[in-house]
């Protein structure tokens, strides 16, 4: 794989390599939300560093919740995180952000930002990061190249279609080769051809170390992947 | 709003230098009046001019004035005409002597000493330092100055709040980029920084927009001031200082908003976990 700065000489840009057994752990989380019921209950995992799950169950399980607060949008109603082997309650708010440069988070609904274009938005994780102009230039194009975007890196996400915004929001996901990798529905707006790439990018990336989580409907993918699942229903997580 | 600031700040500012150009104008001179004499038309004549040849007299002994010079009976026409008409009624009647005098400058003189003397030597004579009538006219401008500068701060805190609302309202639109940036892992102080750096710009382009319409705004009402009549508000050019002041509020609505900017992303940010 060549789209990835290697040298990761910026500042946040590469971390340690993750030195503990497992990258994530949920020891008895429960999330609700106000004062409602708890939409996640008594979830307990732990995932590997280097391993590749998928996330599956189905709508309304609360896939998407257990990957918030695992890329630290949400806080847990209850219960214990640890995220490269840091407990999340006690790290303090100004430490978050070099936790979350490890992370690379695919969303649902892309979130891409509007006024960049297609070049920009995959840099700007490189660019928050303090990567060099240089790095951006040589390796944004190439990953976008790789998801078949090469003719659109000066396009807006408003004249791509949901396909193609899907795989800008996939190369701004692991752009900066990140150790966790959190993807909510990744293939969802692709044909079975280019489903299969990007899981071969996200192979790949594991190959490379990367912990990769994917939450997926897609029976047929998670049947061909052969990878371990995590199954939520009702609430509760089955497996893992 | 920064033109309507602009315009409040450069009135207070043409305000404030045309009482001190009055000021400056009235404080180095005096005005000797002499009484016409009782008595016929010929004789009272004779009799006054006796007078102001001795009030000159007096006057140009006293130390601190640099001239003194008596008024022409065409020069006195001259300043009743605009109130009272016909020159060849003027002409017949009998006006009083007015001696102008002018002081050296940062000179200290006694007048109620100058006017006991004035007094003793001419009883008609009677000395008037227009302080009077300035004051009341300044008085008046004062408050009008006070006034224009109240304004100035209403649309000065109105400008505030605007830009504050405005860059504030641009913060809860861009709420969205906002949190995937924070999402990606940039801190508080780059997001702020980003937001800060565009809404500085927005500020400083629309603060130059207002200004830009400023200008000639003032620069009419300095053109139009020489023909205004009476001459008292002749000079309304807006001195060195006020075009600084008009010149910064560009720079101050960018700052406004630069700040306003930070703080709304960071009062966003400051509720996400």
């Amino acid at each position: 794989m060549q789209f990835f700065p290697a040298g990761r000489g910026g500042r946040g840009l590469r971390r340690q390599p993750a030195d503990k057994t497992h990258v994530v752990q949920f020891q008895g989380v429960g999330v609700r939300y106000e004062h409602g019921p708890e939409i996640l209950q008594d979830i307990d995992f732990a995932l590997p560093a280097g391993s590749f799950h998928f996330l599956t169950g189905p709508s309304g399980a609360g896939k998407s919740s257990l990957l918030r607060i695992m890329y630290l949008a949400q806080r847990p109603s209850r219960g214990r995180i640890l995220l490269f082997g840091r407990d999340i309650a006690s790290t303090r708010r100004y430490e978050l952000p070099a936790l979350r440069r490890r992370i690379g988070v695919v969303f649902q609904d892309f979130r891409l930002l509007n006024h960049l274009s297609t070049l920009d938005n995959v840099a700007l994780p490189l660019r928050v990061a303090g990567a060099s102009e240089t790095d951006v230039q040589k390796f944004v194009p190439d990953l976008l190249a790789w998801v078949g975007l090469a003719d659109h890196l000066k396009s807006r996400p408003a004249v791509l279609s949901g396909g193609q915004q899907q795989r800008v929001a996939i190369a701004r996901a692991v752009i900066g080769r990140p150790d966790l990798l959190l993807a909510d529905e990744p293939t969802g707006n692709v044909d079975d051809e280019i489903a299969m790439r990007l899981m071969y990018l996200f192979e790949e990336l594991n190959k490379l170390g990367t912990t990769v989580v994917v939450a997926t409907h897609n029976e047929s993918l998670v049947a061909r992947m052969s990878r371990p699942q995590l199954r939520l229903e009702g609430g509760r997580l089955w497996g893992g | 709003m920064v033109f309507l600031s602009a315009i409040a700040l450069s009135g207070a500012f043409i305000l404030s230098g045309l009482i001190e150009r009055w000021d400056r104008d009235v404080s180095g001179t005096l005005t000797v009046e002499i009484a016409v004499a009782p008595g016929e038309a010929g004789e009272a004549a004779e009799k006054t001019r006796s007078d102001v040849a001795v009030v000159l007299r007096l006057l140009e002994a006293t130390p601190g004035v640099a001239k003194a010079h008596a008024l022409s009976q065409e020069q006195l026409v001259g300043l009743l005409a605009p109130w009272l008409g016909s020159t060849e009624l003027l002409n017949e009647l009998p006006l009083p002597a007015l001696i102008d005098v002018t002081l050296k400058p940062d000179t200290a003189i006694d007048l109620a000493d100058l006017g006991n003397r004035l007094t003793a030597a001419v009883p008609r004579a009677s000395l008037d330092d227009h302080r009077m009538w300035l004051a009341r006219l300044i008085g008046l401008s004062r408050g009008i100055e006070g006034l224009a500068i109240g304004i100035v701060l209403i649309i000065g805190i109105v400008t505030a709040s605007t830009v504050h609302y405005a860059t504030r309202s641009g913060m809860a639109v861009h709420r969205d980029v906002i949190e995937v940036m924070h999402m990606i892992g940039a801190t508080d102080a780059y997001i702020a920084r980003q937001f800060a750096r565009r809404a500085f710009l927005l500020g400083l382009k629309g603060g130059l927009y207002g200004l830009l319409i400023t200008v000639p705004a003032v620069g009419v009402i300095a053109y139009e001031a020489p023909a205004m009549q009476g001459g008292l508000l002749a000079d309304l050019s807006l001195p060195a200082v006020g075009w600084i002041a008009v010149l910064a509020l560009p720079v101050c609505a960018a700052l406004l908003s630069l700040v306003t900017a930070r703080a709304a992303v960071y009062r966003t940010l400051g509720r996400m976990p």
